[in-house]
């Protein structure tokens, strides 16, 4: 067990020193910009006093080294920084301390995760179950409209699949509401009533992958011997399915489905564009629109620790459900 | 609710139906082994895939029926299963041509090729043309704002609706004609990730036999960067960069959009790496490339004469899966508003753009294909793609199983 344990950490350290080297790459990224921030904030007509005020307040007379490590405390920490649009406003208008960065995120990442918990909830038994049946009949009729169905909605862009969705499920039969107009105190009926539509196109997306990757690990599995066995001795196809094939493939399986959530944080950023849902990618699109650095970066850091997070999750499973990787060579 | 209620009902009664089938199969047949052996869910598969097609049988019949409210209901779907009878067809009539015009090669190809693969090649040959020809073919300039045009995006081109018949697709809010700025999209979004992608795939392909002939450090530090880079979801990471690149962009005067091809490019370079890179390694201990090392030959003889045309099958596969991504990307980077940029005709920003009148598609279903068609059109290429690389892979593994 002991082994396990220190493979397990040993992943979460290299998991940790991934993120630690994304949030350099980030902060690089944005050091790239052209001119002063300060500037960028203010607009072209700014005096060089609010200019130097803000220069002061954001720290920019600091070295490069030292501010990355000023970031990179208060990103630990949960300060987050103030927004661009939030410090423009508060030095031009006045007034008192707008709303930092964590404050604005903390909500919409709220409401990401629901989403993206409602779309793995429809996603994983759909894929999972059309997987295994496009595997057991595989080259019938079947499992061909099943592939050029799910390549098709693969290779679909996400804002075609939303559009078709709302034109049929709330335009010409109203049945959910096209428009995500979610807020705090919502009933949970209606909450998810209001999110189902964006869930289903994400579904429809990620369902695609994990079942035709669900469909190819259980096929690989069906060739090994013991499966022929199984049905030598004359057990029916469903029970071979249930008791043989299943606890095997949960480790590629498991893989799958960590591996499209992951795919699933690309493609939230689109729908909920499309969706006008009030989620962390919405706020990215329009901090990118607008270049708001600090919510940009910040952002950027969430869904790349995310990201890193599920690639990780699907790793160690891997690792738990494999004895075999668990003593490598 | 009576949604879900409903739902339930019908499948119960499939259900039964499935039940009754396999049944009346048995008593029918004297227990034929078709039927004796039958798993309920086939049978239910079955019984489902009829009620589907009669479904939309009926919806099709409903889409030309006389009363409106009806019609306009099932407009999508009579469009949706003319289109796919249309392409069918059209693409047995293109094998057909195929394996009868040209050498014996090409012939021999038609003929073991399935109907998605050619209509996949139909299709990316059609695209190919228009985004060539688009100068020749579009009536009107991508930019072109014509006076004295009222706008109006029902196709058709209608008198009764407003419509001029000089626009098939109509004018969009501010009078260009939609039908020329999707024949110029072919060539602006398609032209430009083709290009993106060539330019990933020449990053990617020479660093990746670079690292798998050099090895040792080069490919440490090669490697370990790569891994970086894919550790950030690329659609965000393309959307930092592009951040940064519309400040530089403005203080340059370089059009965002050579930025983006760079972003995108370098983006997407590290998933060719890494092909490449596995490709090349399984190369390099080739005794021919050992022969080829004694005889003294330079890095850059090594790399393009003697392990890349040994890597090529594998690159062109990946090479279509490439382009689809990068071509997704780019659509969605457009779409989002910060991709390709006015006054480039692109589909992407086409879609967003006059996305509001799907609202419409109720009373006035045809104002909803504008958006449908830009949409549609960049859905079209990348199944098409994806149609024939799934083909090619499937050739190239020998799986006849």
């Amino acid at each position: 067990m002991g082994n396990v344990l220190s493979i397990i950490l040993q992943r979460l350290a290299l998991g940790l020193l991934t993120l630690l080297i994304v949030s350099i790459v980030i902060f690089v990224a944005v050091n790239m910009l052209p001119g002063d921030f300060a500037e960028l904030i203010l607009g072209q007509g700014a005096t060089p006093e609010a200019v130097k005020s803000i220069r002061e307040d954001l720290g920019l007379d600091q070295s490069l080294v030292s501010r990355y490590f000023g970031w990179l405390g208060g990103m630990l920490t949960g300060d987050l920084g103030t927004s661009f649009a939030q410090l423009n406003f508060q030095t031009n208008m006045g007034g008192g301390a707008g709303k930092t960065v964590a404050q604005q995120i903390a909500p919409r990442f709220a409401n990401t995760m629901f989403l993206a918990m409602v779309t793995a909830a429809i996603a994983v038994p759909v894929a999972v179950t059309l997987g295994i049946l496009a595997a057991l009949y595989r080259n019938t009729i079947f499992d061909r409209a099943a592939n050029i169905f799910t390549l098709s909605s693969i290779s679909s862009p996400e804002f075609f699949m939303a559009y078709v969705l709302i034109l049929f499920l709330a335009v010409l039969n109203p049945i959910l509401p096209s428009l995500s107009n979610i807020y705090d105190g919502m009933a949970f009926s209606d909450r998810l009533n209001k999110s189902l539509l964006p869930a289903l196109t994400l579904t429809l997306v990620v369902t695609a992958h994990m079942m035709r990757m669900t469909r190819a690990a259980i096929i690989n599995l069906l060739a090994s011997p013991y499966i022929e066995m199984a049905r030598l001795k004359g057990m029916s196809p469903m029970r071979v399915i249930v008791k043989h094939a299943l606890p095997n493939a949960l480790a590629p399986i498991i893989n799958v489905v960590a591996l499209n959530l992951a795919y699933l944080i690309t493609g939230v950023v689109v729908v909920e564009v499309v969706f006008v849902y009030p989620g962390i990618g919405q706020l990215f699109v329009d901090s990118v629109k607008i270049r708001d650095i600090p919510v940009v970066q910040a952002c950027c850091l969430i869904f790349a620790a995310a990201y890193i997070l599920l690639n990780l999750t699907a790793d160690i499973m891997s690792i738990l459900s494999n004895p075999r990787l668990r003593h490598p060579k | 609710m009576s949604f879900v209620i409903n739902t339930i009902i019908c499948l119960a009664v499939i259900a039964g139906a499935a039940w009754a089938f396999r049944r009346l199969g048995q008593y029918g047949t004297a227990n034929a082994p078709q039927y004796r052996d039958m798993p309920f869910g086939v049978a239910f598969g079955y019984v489902l895939a009829l009620v589907v097609l009669v479904w939309l049988a009926l919806a099709y019949v409903a889409s030309l029926s006389s009363d409106t409210a009806v019609a306009n209901k099932f407009f999508f779907l009579g469009v949706a299963i003319n289109g796919f009878i249309l392409f069918s067809i059209a693409a047995w009539l293109f094998r057909m041509f195929g394996c009868h015009v040209g050498t014996q090669r090409t012939r021999k190809l038609f003929r073991a090729m399935p109907l998605t693969a050619s209509f996949g090649v139909m299709i990316i040959l059609i695209y190919a043309i228009l985004a060539i020809f688009a100068p020749v073919i579009a009536p009107y300039g991508q930019d072109e704002i014509l006076q004295g045009v009222a706008a109006n995006i029902i196709p058709g081109g209608d008198p009764a609706l407003g419509g001029d018949p000089a626009f098939p697709l109509g004018t969009d809010q501010i009078g260009r004609d939609i039908m020329s700025r999707l024949i110029y999209g072919a060539q602006n979004t398609v032209g430009i990730a083709f290009a993106t992608t060539l330019l990933a795939f020449f990053i990617g392909g020479s660093l990746g036999f670079l690292a798998a002939v050099v090895g040792g450090w080069t490919d440490q530090v090669l490697s370990r960067g790569v891994d970086v880079l894919m550790a950030i979801p690329s659609l965000i990471f393309a959307l930092l960069l592009m951040t940064i690149a519309s400040v530089w962009s403005a203080r340059l005067g370089i059009p965002l959009t050579v930025f983006m091809v760079l972003i995108i490019a370098v983006i997407d370079s590290t998933r060719v790496f890494r092909l490449a890179r596995a490709v090349g390694q399984n190369i390099v201990v080739m005794d021919y490339i050992e022969a080829a090392k004694l005889r003294g030959e330079g890095m850059w003889y090594l790399v393009f004469r003697e392990i890349l045309p040994n890597a090529t099958a594998p690159l062109l596969a990946e090479f279509g899966l490439r382009f689809c991504f990068v071509f997704l990307t780019i659509a969605a980077l457009s779409f989002l508003g910060v991709g390709i940029q006015p006054p480039l005709a692109d589909w992407g920003t086409m879609v967003r753009d006059s996305a509001a009148f799907i609202n419409y598609a109720q009373f006035a279903p045809k104002a909803a294909l504008t958006p449908l068609l830009a949409a549609g059109a960049i859905a079209l290429l990348t199944v098409a793609v994806n149609f024939v690389v799934d083909w090619m892979l499937h050739r190239s593994s020998g799986l006849k199983e």
